[in-house]
């Protein structure tokens, strides 16, 4: 730690402080001037602390260590400052650059800018170079240029390897280097840091921090093999595996997780992950849980994947020849790395294997064939081999078979047999652009006997793989998105000493119809060119490609042997049908520490910083003085008033969202209780607010004259979401529709209904009665029309002289609102309600309707304001005043009828209503 | 010229702003039910009053037939005695009157205009003589409404006194004002109205400001016309002592106007003009 100014003579500044005090303290804050008549009684009353009268002293402090910092500020205070280094020469910074420094690669980077920085000051030239990359001449700039190149340095996903290379391509003369590097051993290093210390002083930063990779995951003993290599080799500590891949829906996951615990002083552990066939297929990587490096992380690819392969052969196999069976070697060659399935073409279809392999078989019922070629068409793999069976059969004969890759001629051939006098045959080298192309062909591998392909124009690009003399071995055509591949000879060694070669287990792995077992066939790659698909980074992420070339298999081999680097950069390669992933890490690479020349000093990297303070110091000095127009409106009595105008400004709009995100907040409970603490009238918010006050004015002034008149005695109205709220509180919902008003959700519907269904009522109000009669063609009538169909809503009619609504507390004929005499709709009567003997009713004793519907917009003829005055005028003069009169009597006779239900209907008080209505 | 020009402007502004004036005094006016204006006591009227014998002086036609005719005795029918009263309103003309405290709400002066204006249009309706002080005698009738409109004006100076010039003898007077202006005139006027048996009321209106005193810090109180000015280092110090003057002010009024037998009433502008306008015509009702 260490204070040091730039300008430290600016600090005599500091010395006017005093003098400052003086001519602050002298002048307070400005008096607010205001008009005030009131000002008649204020004369003669003194100020009982007439010391305000100066600045007080805490607001001098105040800006006194205000003008304090900004001076300090200026002067420029570095904290930690560097020493200058004596050297002028050039200075070399490189970087090893490869995944192992990925995860404090940021801390290089600072590093690498502080070496930057103070290069910059001495005005040093400077060079970067980072290891990893192909080799360059190193060219040395000024720092300024760069500073700006260095952050898009990234750690490269191999390692540095083969550093004497770079050798060549040091500059001439002298100059200091800078090394920052990870911990391990590569090679060429001890003989480029030797070169470095000849032409000067070489410094080594090194971390600490662990380095773990991860080796490629084997299949063996049916679980995945994981090895994790460390360095160094501390004690004990276990470190989290995770197996990544897509779900059944495609979403990346953890599909499988396990936790590898380091013996003491192991510099390497093992796990066995035991995963099922369907889950380890989908596997994509395994990676070193919370380790963002491209070595923590091992790609699958083909070789763990297990492929469900059907063999179907003619089922005669005989007993006790299983060395003749079609289908031993086959199973031989393909048991480790593949599930089997055998049986019939109708057993194995619905299995949906990857590829079906037809031993020897020749005729197959319609529907298998039909099976066969559905499942080819949508990508699968057939694979036949020929026998005496398919030699002997018509199949393909005339015509092609669309599951036979050629026509076959009669009858086939043998050569080199006791009757013959030919040789047997030797394969020709595959030619280009077969898929075996590239592999090595064995001189002990002869055809004896083969079924012949008819010499058709596309023969020969079908053909791929051929005999010494060309006759067609394999052959091949796709089908839709799959293929059909035809051997020419017998799966077993009947025909041919192919079965036995290791060259036929490699044409089955070329054919993708098997996987590699685990490590590398020699020559398995070379031949073909690898289109890479998606390449890792050093941070152990992957990423498209894009329209990257391919790489040739001879590089690719050499990659996955012996590490990638430049030519074949980790990630997943593809060419035909098959998948090779190369991985940062080989099977066979050790992590080794670093050794370096004698005298090397090796540093760590965590420096402290020059750190400039002025920023800061300028900063604090803004705030002291922002402060200070707070505390100066304190001392001027503005304060509140300036807080308020900013509280204003500042929330004003978020006042109201402020609001509701509190209802929202407050618990379904509490909603529930302030809903059941009483009858309370609910209305349906429109999202319109000027339709949602009149609703909640209407309901009201509604309940203030049920109040008056009625044993009913509502609480304030609530409004209501239909799709958030609770609606089973309400025993009734006023809801005004808006011509633009939204079709309820689904699940508003289901609540709705139910609401409905339970004895709810709403009161549907299109409040067009001045324009249209209910069920007109007005917007809001055809809002009604979209939001009632969804509604359970039983056969409609307009309001009937005896309905029960007429009755239920006051006579009622006309049911006005804001506009009089537009229909009123109710349930319709039942067709077989008859009229009560001697009564002016028919017998309606049941069903109370659900919905009435109008247009006569009552809420506004309701509404009245906080002073319990109506809020809109209704008709004209003393005749509107009745009409309001008579629109809160509807209202009463509604939530009567709402409320006691068809209770008016009941016979018992017919004498008396009749009574009155005789009179 | 551009005195005339100025005063035209000025005068037009006003005339804009009247009619305006007119329609809120009348609509407060048409909100207050006209009740029963009789004197409570026999004289010249229209309406029945009572019967009583007939006495020795009476005129034959004065005598009710009908209702002699139902008994031996004569019987007059006397009627209630309606008589006009003259009312004498006045509204201080003062700038500090033109205090509002806040931009939505009216100031001082207008409230006490309008408050005034609906009185004279009760009153005039009512039959009674209105007029302003200082503007001549009052008179009758609905011209006289117009005139009313026309005496409103505003003078120059800071605080106002009661004028008392018109006033009939035994006449009823209401002043308008916020009566923070010098007390003493106030206690004159009201000595001399009170010697002429000149009843009335007593309305004070105050801006809620003025009644909260909602200030703090350093500040230089000045008055509308800016002739008083207080400088305080600590507004928010004053409050307390303010509200007590202001207290004392108010008992003052009361007093005096318990004295003097008028009637007393303080009025915020913050609140519905109905209220004063209710209270200041009951009271005048309440003083006949």
């Amino acid at each position: 730690m260490g204070l040091a100014f730039a300008s430290p003579l600016l600090l005599w500044g500091l010395v006017a402080l005093p003098v400052l005090w003086f001519l602050l303290r002298a002048v307070p804050p400005a008096p607010i001037r205001r008009r005030f008549p009131g000002v008649a009684l204020l004369l003669g009353l003194v100020d009982q602390d007439r010391q305000a009268d100066k600045t007080p002293w805490w607001l001098m402090a105040l800006r006194m260590a205000a003008i304090a910092l900004v001076i300090l500020g200026f002067a420029g205070p570095v904290l930690n400052p560097k020493p200058l280094v004596a050297s002028d020469k050039p200075l070399l910074i490189l970087f090893d650059g490869g995944w192992a420094e990925a995860p404090d690669w940021s801390a290089r980077l600072d590093h690498a800018v502080t070496l930057l920085d103070e290069a910059a000051r001495t005005g040093r030239k400077v060079a970067v170079v980072q290891l990893a990359e192909a080799p360059q001449p190193v060219l040395f700039g000024t720092a300024a240029d760069w500073q700006g190149r260095l952050a898009a340095l990234l750690p490269r996903p191999w390692l540095p390897e083969n550093q004497q290379r770079w050798i060549a391509d040091l500059p001439e003369g002298d100059f200091d280097s800078v090394w920052l590097t990870d911990t391990l051993s590569h090679s060429g290093r001890p003989l480029l840091a030797t070169e470095l210390a000849k032409h000067g002083a070489l410094r080594v930063v090194a971390t600490a921090r662990p380095i773990l990779a991860l080796h490629p995951a084997v299949f063996a003993d049916g679980k995945v093999q994981l090895t994790v290599n460390r360095l160094p080799a501390g004690d004990g500590g276990s470190v989290d595996l995770v197996a990544r891949g897509p779900d059944p829906s495609g979403i990346e996951q953890d599909l499988a997780r396990g936790t590898l615990t380091f013996a003491a002083a192991a510099d390497s552990g093992a796990l066995a992950l035991e995963l099922p066939a369907e889950l380890r297929n989908r596997v994509t990587r395994f990676e070193i849980a919370g380790q963002n490096t491209a070595g923590a992380v091992s790609l699958a690819d083909d070789s763990l994947k297990r492929r469900k392969i059907a063999i179907v052969s003619d089922g005669s196999d005989r007993e006790g020849l299983q060395l003749l069976s079609p289908s031993h070697y086959l199973r031989q060659a393909l048991q480790p790395t593949a599930d089997l399935l055998e049986g019939g073409v109708s057993d194995v279809l619905p299995a949906n294997p990857d590829v079906i392999i037809l031993v020897d078989v020749a005729k197959l019922p319609q529907a298998e064939t039909d099976g066969l070629l559905d499942w080819v068409k949508k990508g699968g793999l057939l694979v036949r081999f020929a026998g005496p069976k398919l030699g002997a059969s018509d199949l393909g004969r005339i015509e092609e078979d669309p599951l036979m890759p050629v026509r076959l001629r009669e009858g086939g051939r043998t050569v080199g047999g006791a009757m013959s006098w030919d040789d047997p045959k030797t394969l020709a080298p595959f030619p280009d652009g077969s898929p075996f192309h590239g592999l090595e062909v064995p001189a002990d591998v002869t055809v004896t006997s083969q079924v012949l392909a008819q010499p058709d124009p596309d023969l020969a690009g079908r053909t791929i793989a051929a005999l010494a003399d060309g006759t067609p071995l394999v052959t091949r055509k796709s089908l839709g998105l799959g293929q059909v591949v035809l051997f020419h000879v017998t799966a077993n060694a009947e025909w041919s000493t192919l079965p036995l070669s290791g060259l036929f287990v490699q044409l089955l792995e070329r054919l993708a119809v098997s996987a590699r077992a685990g490590g590398e066939v020699a020559g398995d790659l070379v031949g073909l060119t690898w289109v890479p698909q998606r390449l890792l980074d050093g941070f152990g992420t992957l990423t498209d490609a894009g329209d990257r070339a391919g790489v040739p298999g001879a590089a690719l081999d050499r990659a996955a042997k012996n590490g990638p680097g430049v030519e074949a950069p980790p990630g997943l390669y593809r060419a035909e049908d098959r998948l090779v992933a190369v991985n940062a890490v080989g099977a066979t690479t050790v992590l080794a520490p670093a050794g370096w020349p004698v005298g090397t000093v090796v540093e760590g990297l965590t420096v402290s910083a020059e750190q400039s303070l002025k920023g800061p110091a300028l900063g604090l000095a803004l705030i002291l003085l922002s402060v200070d127009i707070l505390a100066a409106l304190l001392v001027s009595g503005r304060l509140l008033a300036v807080l308020v105008l900013g509280l204003m400004v500042l929330h004003g709009p978020q006042a109201k969202a402020q609001a509701q995100v509190q209802a929202q907040a407050q618990t379904a409970d509490e909603a529930a209780i302030a809903a059941t603490e009483g009858v309370i009238l609910g209305y349906v918010k429109t999202g319109d607010t000027a339709v949602d006050e009149v609703s909640a004015a209407g309901l009201t002034g509604l309940g203030d004259q049920l109040y008056n008149r009625t044993a009913v005695e509502p609480l304030a109205p609530i409004g209501v979401d239909i799709e958030k709220d609770e609606l089973a509180f309400f025993p009734f919902l006023y809801w005004p529709v808006t011509p633009d008003a939204g079709v309820p959700s689904s699940a508003a519907y289901a609540k709705l209904n139910r609401f409905l269904r339970t004895g709810g009522m709403i009161l549907f109000d299109t409040r067009d009665g001045d324009v249209a009669g209910a069920g007109g063609t007005s917007p809001e009538a055809q809002a009604l029309q979209r939001i009632a169909s969804g509604l359970d809503i039983p056969p409609l009619e307009p309001l009937p002289e005896d309905h029960v609504l007429t009755r239920t507390f006051y006579l009622l004929q006309d049911f006005p609102g804001r506009f009089a005499g537009g229909a009123v709709w109710v349930e319709a009567a039942p067709p077989d309600a008859v009229q009560a003997e001697g009564m002016p009713f028919r017998n309606l004793n049941d069903g109370v309707t659900p919905v009435v519907i109008g247009g006569n917009d009552w809420a506004s003829a309701w509404a009245v304001d906080g002073n319990g005055m109506a809020m809109f005028p209704v008709g004209r003069g003393y005749a509107g005043e009745n009409q309001r009169e008579y629109a809160y009597r509807f209202g009463i006779n509604l939530i009567m009828y709402v409320l006691t239900g068809n209770y008016k209907s009941d016979q018992v008080h017919v004498p008396a209503l009749l009574e009155r209505l005789g009179k | 010229m551009t005195d005339t020009v100025a005063l035209r402007a000025k005068a037009e502004a006003l005339g804009a702003s009247l009619p305006a004036l007119l329609a809120a005094a009348e609509h407060l006016a048409a909100n207050v039910a006209l009740g029963e204006h009789g004197r409570k006591r026999a004289g010249m009227g229209d309406d029945f009053w009572q019967y009583r014998a007939a006495s020795a002086g009476d005129p034959a036609r004065s005598i009710d037939w009908r209702r002699s005719a139902r008994s031996d005795q004569h019987f007059v029918r006397e009627r209630e005695w309606q008589a006009a009263q003259s009312v004498m309103l006045w509204v201080d003309p003062s700038q500090s009157m033109g205090f509002s405290g806040s931009p939505g709400r009216v100031t001082k002066g207008d409230r006490a205009r309008l408050i005034a204006l609906a009185l004279g249009v009760l009153l005039l309706r009512g039959g009674e003589r209105v007029g302003l002080a200082g503007q001549g005698v009052p008179r009758s009738g609905r011209a006289q409404i117009l005139r009313l409109l026309q005496g409103f004006a505003d003078s120059g100076v800071d605080y106002g006194t009661p004028v008392e010039d018109g006033l009939v003898a035994h006449g009823r007077a209401v002043f308008l004002s916020d009566f923070l202006g010098d007390m003493g005139a106030v206690e004159a006027s009201l000595a001399r109205a009170a010697d002429r048996g000149v009843h009335g009321v007593l309305c004070q209106i105050l801006d809620p400001v003025e009644e909260a005193f909602p200030f703090d810090g350093r500040t230089v109180f000045l008055s509308m016309g800016g002739s008083v000015s207080h400088e305080t280092q600590q507004a928010g110090d004053l409050r307390v002592r303010y509200l007590e003057r202001l207290a004392e002010r108010k008992a003052r009024l009361a007093e005096l106007a318990a004295l003097s037998g008028w009637l007393y009433m303080t009025h915020h502008t913050g609140d519905p003009a109905q209220t004063a306008l209710l209270w200041a015509y009951k009271a005048l009702e309440g003083a006949r």
